[in-house]
Formats: structure tokens, sequence, C-alpha cells
């Protein structure tokens, strides 16, 4: 491997910006494809469907063996409200190896009692996502009720490339989020981007079975058909 | 402490552009119990520091010595190690599954 080669891959991973490296096995000729450049490859069906599994492997196409260097950045779950529900979401998701941020100002909410072994940001959204700004491989998930603090956050969502939106609330409170969001300026292609109701419909009932719900739809998501990335 | 595959290229990265002669081994395929996913690097410089695994420790110390080699020539090889192979066998990929293993040079 030429040094710039694994230099742009290191950058890349330090960046969170997935890469595929393409190793010819039989000439060892390599080259590094961006998530951004993928579509256009010769071998984007095969590039794609390795980076959606997350996993390195051997494809042969046309005769040629080829080894696919998978570099995709962990995937991680912000949630803003520290409830019940996000209580029950973070052992829940360390099994799953998703991280999971935890954003609430509420300081008597925010507490590492509450929620050990999770990043914990006892802030307002705007402040807690200068630290860690949403990017492709982040799920993004409103949980306090309150506008104050879950808008915020929703709407640097919509405007990052989260793989997952999701917003709790009935029909009712995510009809006035929508008039909210409107009057902000956020146009159908892209609220409809928000799952809410949140969480696959399993008919859940305790907090447990929410975070349960949501993280399937996460899951989905990230596993799914591939996302479109912007 | 277990080191991750980011560190794993970090210190190829670093090692290389220090001067010294580094070679970089990736599992490219498994077979039946392999120990070490397929992905799995291992990072070896001229003198024999190496960091990461492609096996359990089972055949790091052949592929350590394959990447002498590889520093030397500048040649990339694939090794195959499993039960079959009398001479892996001797190697010792005991837990009965088979790896390959691809071993290029970083070239600065």
């Amino acid at each position: 491997m030429d040094l710039s080669l694994l230099s742009t891959l290191n950058a890349e991973r330090a960046a969170r910006r997935a890469t595929v490296l393409v190793t010819d096995l039989g000439s060892g000729e390599q080259r590094l494809v961006k998530e951004a450049d993928l579509a256009g490859d010769v071998l984007a069906e095969a590039l794609d469907k390795q980076l959606r599994s997350g996993k390195s492997g051997t494809v042969e196409v046309d005769g040629k063996a080829y080894f696919l260097t998978v570099q995709a950045p962990p995937p991680r779950i912000v949630v803003t409200g520290a409830v019940h529900i996000s209580q029950a979401l973070a052992p829940m998701a360390k099994l799953l190896d998703l991280d999971v941020t935890v954003i609430d100002p509420r300081t008597a909410f925010a507490t590492p009692e509450r929620f050990p072994e999770v990043t914990l940001l006892a802030e307002w959204p705007e402040e807690a996502l200068r630290k860690a700004p949403f990017d492709g491989y982040t799920a993004f998930v409103a949980l306090t009720h309150d506008p104050k603090i879950d808008d915020p956050a929703l709407q640097a969502a919509l405007r990052s490339n989260c793989f997952y939106i999701g917003a709790l609330g009935s029909r009712k409170t995510h009809g006035k989020r929508l008039e909210r969001l409107a009057a902000a300026g956020f146009g159908e292609a892209d609220t409809q981007r928000i799952h809410a109701p949140i969480g696959l419909d399993i008919g859940a009932v305790s907090p447990a079975e929410i975070a349960l719900a949501i993280l399937g739809e996460i899951v989905q998501g990230l596993r799914g058909p591939r996302r479109k990335s912007t | 402490m277990i080191s991750t595959d980011t560190d794993i290229l970090a210190t190829a990265e670093a090692w290389a552009k220090a001067g010294r002669g580094v070679a970089l081994a990736t599992v490219v395929e498994t077979w039946g119990s392999a120990p070490r996913p397929v992905g799995s690097h291992l990072v070896i410089d001229g003198e024999g520091n190496f960091l990461g695994s492609v096996s359990g420790g089972c055949v790091e110390g052949a592929v350590v010595a394959e990447a002498g080699d590889v520093i030397a020539d500048g040649k990339p090889r694939t090794l195959e190690f499993g039960v079959a192979d009398e001479t892996a066998w001797q190697v010792g990929l005991s837990c009965g599954g088979r790896i390959k293993v691809y071993v290029e040079p970083v070239r600065a």
C-alpha cells in the first residue's frame, strides 16, 4: 500500500467518513473509494453491498478477486431527553454496538446515576452538537416532548445526512411539530425523513418496549436498503 | 490493552513516516472456526516489531517472518494457514479453521 493512500484512509476514518479500500489480489493494485464517490465507481454494486454490511470481504468480479477493506465509522445514536425511555435504550444500544450520547440541559434528569456508561451532555443541543455534529452514521432520536429542547436538535438533524431521525409523540403532537418545522422553512421532503410515531409498530407500551421498537427501526435504517446520503 | 484497527493503521502510517520498513497483513478469507474476522490487521516493521493480530496468536510468528521478505523485496504475498496444510499445522492453527492472509509492503 502506498503511504499516501494509508494516510488518506486514516484521515477519512478520523473524520468519520466511510471508505472502501479496493485491493486487486492478483496484481496488488489498490485504490481508495470514498463514500461520496461510490455511486460512480465501476464496482459500485459490490462496494455498496460490502459497505452496507459493515464488514470487509473478498469479491469476485469478471474473474478477478478483489479484497474490499471496509472502513465504516462506528454508528451512534444521539438522543435528546434524559428520560425513562433513554434509560432503557442506552444499555440495549450498547449490546448492539451502538454508541449513545444523551443530551438534556435539565440537570435533574441528566445525572450520571441515571445514565452510567453513556456520553451525557447536560447542555442545550446547540452547544452539545458543536462537540459532536451529526453525520451519515448518526441516528437522532427526540424524546423530551419539549420543543425548546427537541426542535433545535431536530432541525440540525434535518440539515444533516443522519441515517435515521425519529421523534416521540402522538400524531397530534407530531402535527404541531410539523407546523413549527414548516414555519422554520423545512419542506415536506425534509420532514418526511422523521419517523413519527417513532419506532417499529410492535404495540410497544413500556419504556423498554418503546426503546426496543426505536432500536429495531434504527437497525433497519442502518442495514436495510441503502440510505440516501447527501 | 487490545489494539483496535484504528490504532493498527495509525501505527502503520506512523512507522512508515518514521522511515521504518513496514508491512501490513490482512485476513482476507476465513473458513470454519477462524479466530479473527476477515479484515483484521497486523502491522510489522523490518525488525519484527508488530501490533494487532490475524489469529489468536497461532500463526503470527509465520506472518511476521514472511513480512520480513515482503519488506525486503517489496512484493505482496498471499499466505494460507489451516489444518489441511502440513506446514501450517506446524505453526499451529489448532482451532481447526483455515485463514488466508494478504501481506503487503507500505511504500513511502
